[in-house]
């Protein structure tokens, strides 16, 4: 589990806190959403899960670990795999595998190992027989696919992703959005997701609403959904989907909340 | 008067052994207070076709034409035409995002002073209050804010005709329906091209939609026989549906609605659903 | 894209000399440099020649991705026979030009120097031509790897080098994208005197240095998030050593070359 103890955060002494006594945990298996608006926090509380930022105060445990503790900060950053928004940012190798490989590498992984993981992490996001292509041809669905590749050839137990389908188009948006939900439920990571999507948010399993660094709303995405005023403080709109599930709610069916895309607002009315 | 491109072929490397066809056979003619939509996945040519409408690249065959004059070389319509990259945002390089809105006009040779008047007037016109936002560096504004300042740099320039490069991506919510509101008035003095995956917020206004696959058209028409098509566009992975059709079109394929009746209008498709339901009764 | 295809840029393949080790690589072009610059007369230089022809038959890559590299010196050799050629107290004068004249023994010396040039440049493009950047890098690596011992951070450059390279088409695809959109605000980038001109580039520069800080700034930060901690202790998909093949083909070759450059 990674837990947050009254974490807070500022980034320089003289600055607001950008975190104010954040208390949150992610389970294994879970798909946890953390929303809010422009400068709500969301990045910081994301890049403190894996020591990348130290807690001002309070601490952030990763199965018991303390990120801040200098001796085990490489076990956390292998335990917990960041993919950031821009895929760009994050890939380092000319080809393919090779940026794939790259985190394992720096791990001092045996080659014949990397090799296993590299195979089992390109299959895993759906990237197999691109293995020696250059990054910059790749589409950026395939890129930041990629990136969650590289993430994953570390083994680790949770996955950060900090907006990660935010510059994608529609089809690279749902390939990432279903990847991170099986990781999730069929192979027992935690994830944890700061979006604005608001599919993503409807599926998660809970979802950690922050405004100016304070957590204002923690519980599952019906919640959140139905309560048009949080929806608001959040900076989230509901999708046309939802509207339209909304609409049908008014007129007497039973649509569940969760329904905020196509797909599961037909499959909640034909079951 | 209007930009007209006349069945025009664009192809990258001519003359090599990469010589590939970008855009074949392509016609369309935008008005202005026009709205047309570019739809096409990744790769389809929706960029080049910005470019060739722009007379930034030449065409193998056919013509395009700014209010009767080619769009490039010699006599060209310069000015015209106003140009929106992909993010571009990060095409800023002043200190200020009123100097930075002034470079269009004074490279078109206003003076100083005019140009800051025409950034200024640009900026109120995307939402944006010259005197708080004008000063401010353009890095330091959000992501919405940031993608109006660059449209305004653009339309500082009074272009006739707008070229937009898929201007909501990477944009939440709120700066979606931000720039779709500082599109939607923009409109009132210019035609508007806008090349897009985010067919959810465009279709709504769009006059005229144009479909593309490989560089070719694969639909052109208005947004009704948009609907009507969408079943087979959405199966070739030409058009990623919004959500609304989509829903019912996959309420469709649970066999209860009638075909022919995609709308995009929330009320109208719950109705028809709650309809469906009620006559059809194949819930279980 | 063509733009963008720069000389000696990797033409991927699966020859032998594709798949001869980096380090053998560069051990060989090493000697080919040495040997073009000890070489005597034309013989050596044909000689040379017909090396480096040999290796580009046997690597398979197109000769237009070899002649591309060769444009961008032709300028410098023609001015290179021009200037040797061209003399006012000619030895063997070969035409009069009022007070000049082309003298033999120049343009002979002149076409020496352009040949040397034509083959170095060939010699040294068909290892990029051959070698992918990472196993470039590496190689560097290992053939400097003695420089560690004075504490020399050679791993660390090597790293800065493959992510150079990773970024190049990147960046190369934003300079163009920022030009072109300031070009459609109107700037031009070749008018008026040279002060002018670069004054023109600032909107293009400006940005894309912004771009470029902004970038490296969070890849620094994912890198660290991947575990980077220097080269200390790092492993790699591909270990690659040199085998006895590379060993002996780079011995073979340097030897050929060499022997070539002394005897001819």
């Amino acid at each position: 589990m990674i837990r947050f103890e009254s974490v807070s955060f500022r980034y320089r002494a003289d600055a607001p806190l950008a975190l104010d006594d954040v208390c949150v945990t992610l389970e294994a298996g879970e798909v946890v959403a953390v929303v809010g608006a422009n400068g709500s926090g969301k990045s910081t509380l994301a890049r403190l899960c894996d020591g990348l930022l130290e807690p001002t105060s309070g601490r952030v445990l990763v199965d018991g670990i303390d990120t801040a503790a200098p001796e085990s900060l490489w076990d956390v950053r292998s335990m917990v795999g960041m993919v950031f928004q821009d895929p760009d940012d994050q890939i380092v190798g000319t080809v393919v595998e090779e940026d794939c490989a790259f985190g394992p590498e720096n791990i001092g992984v045996p080659s014949a190992e990397i090799r296993v993981r590299v195979d089992s992490s390109l299959a895993a996001v759906g990237l197999q027989g691109l293995e020696r292509r250059e990054p910059h041809l790749l589409s950026e669905g395939q890129k930041q696919r990629l990136a969650v590749a590289g993430a994953l050839a570390m083994r680790p137990r949770y996955l950060v992703f900090d907006e990660p389908t935010a510059m994608l188009d529609p089809a690279g948006r749902r390939a990432v959005l279903e990847i991170t939900e099986r990781l999730a439920r069929a192979e027992g990571h935690g994830v944890l997701v700061v979006s604005h999507d608001i599919t993503g948010i409807a599926r998660a399993d809970r979802v950690i609403g922050l405004d100016s660094g304070r957590v204002v709303f923690d519980g599952g995405p019906d919640g959140l959904l139905g309560d048009a005023g949080m929806m608001a403080l959040l900076g989230l709109a509901l999708s046309p989907a939802a509207r339209l599930a909304a609409a049908l709610r008014e007129r007497g069916l039973d649509v569940p909340l969760s329904a905020a895309d196509a797909e599961s607002l037909v499959a909640s009315l034909w079951r | 008067m209007a930009l007209i491109l006349d069945d025009i072929v664009c192809e990258y490397a001519t003359g090599t052994a990469l010589a590939a066809v970008a855009l074949d056979a392509v016609s369309l003619t935008l008005s202005r207070g026009d709205l047309v939509v570019v739809l096409g996945p990744t790769g389809s040519g929706k960029t080049t076709l910005l470019r060739a409408a722009a007379g930034l690249l030449s065409v193998s065959r056919g013509r395009v034409e700014i209010d009767g004059l080619p769009a490039s070389g010699r006599g060209s319509a310069r000015g015209a035409v106003g140009l929106l990259f992909q993010r571009p945002e990060s095409q800023f390089f002043s200190l200020s995002v009123a100097e930075d809105c002034a470079f269009g006009p004074r490279n078109l040779g206003r003076t100083p002073d005019e140009a800051l008047e025409d950034a200024r007037d640009a900026l109120s016109a995307v939402g944006l209050d010259p005197v708080t936002f004008g000063p401010r560096e353009p890095w330091s504004l959000s992501g919405g804010e940031a993608r109006r300042a660059a449209f305004a740099g653009v339309l500082a320039m009074h272009p006739r005709y707008l070229l937009l490069d898929e201007p909501t991506a990477g944009l939440d919510a709120e700066g979606r329906r931000s720039v779709c509101e500082a599109i939607e008035s923009a409109r009132a003095g210019a035609g508007v091209l806008v090349v897009t995956h985010d067919a959810e917020m465009f279709l709504d206004s769009a006059d005229r939609v144009l479909v593309l696959r490989a560089g070719r058209p694969v639909f052109d028409g208005d947004v009704p026989a948009l609907l009507e098509a969408l079943p087979r566009l959405s199966e070739a992975g030409d058009v990623d549906p919004p959500e609304v059709p989509r829903a019912l079109m996959l309420a469709r394929e649970r066999g209860l609605l009638a075909p022919g009746t995609l709308t995009l209008d929330i009320d109208r498709a719950a109705a028809l659903i709650a309809e469906g339901l009620s006559s059809g009764g194949a819930r279980s | 894209m063509s733009r963008m295809s720069g000389i000696g840029q990797y033409v991927p393949g699966d020859s032998s000399v594709h798949r001869l080790d980096a380090a053998a690589k560069i051990g060989v072009v090493a000697a080919f440099t040495v040997a073009l610059f000890v070489v005597r007369g034309f013989a050596g230089l044909a000689a040379l020649g017909a090396v480096v022809a040999a290796a580009i038959a046997i690597s398979r890559v197109p000769v237009r991705a070899v002649a591309r590299g060769l444009r961008a010196v032709g300028f410098i050799m023609v001015v290179t026979i021009v200037f040797n050629m061209v003399r006012w107290q000619p030895t063997e004068a070969l035409v009069r030009l009022g007070p000049l004249a082309i003298d033999g023994a120049g343009l002979r010396m002149g076409l020496f120097f352009a040949a040397r040039i034509l083959l170095l440049v060939t010699g040294t493009s068909l290892l990029t031509l051959t070698t992918s950047p990472v196993q470039l890098a590496g190689g560097i690596e290992r053939v400097l790897a003695p420089l560690k011992r004075v504490r020399v951070p050679v791993g660390d450059l090597a790293m800065t080098l493959t992510i150079a390279l990773r970024f190049i088409p990147t960046t190369a695809e934003e300079a163009e994208q920022i030009m072109t959109a300031q070009q459609a605000r109107g700037a031009s980038f070749d008018a008026g005197g040279p002060i002018a001109r670069a004054r023109a580039y600032a909107p293009v520069l400006v940005p894309l240095f912004f771009q470029l800080f902004r970038r490296a700034d969070a890849l620094a930060t994912a890198m660290e998030a991947r575990c980077y901690r220097g080269s200390e202790g790092r492993t790699r998909l591909v270990e690659s050593r040199m085998g006895t093949a590379d060993w002996v083909a780079m011995l073979v070759s340097g030897g050929v070359v060499i022997a070539v450059g002394v005897l001819l």
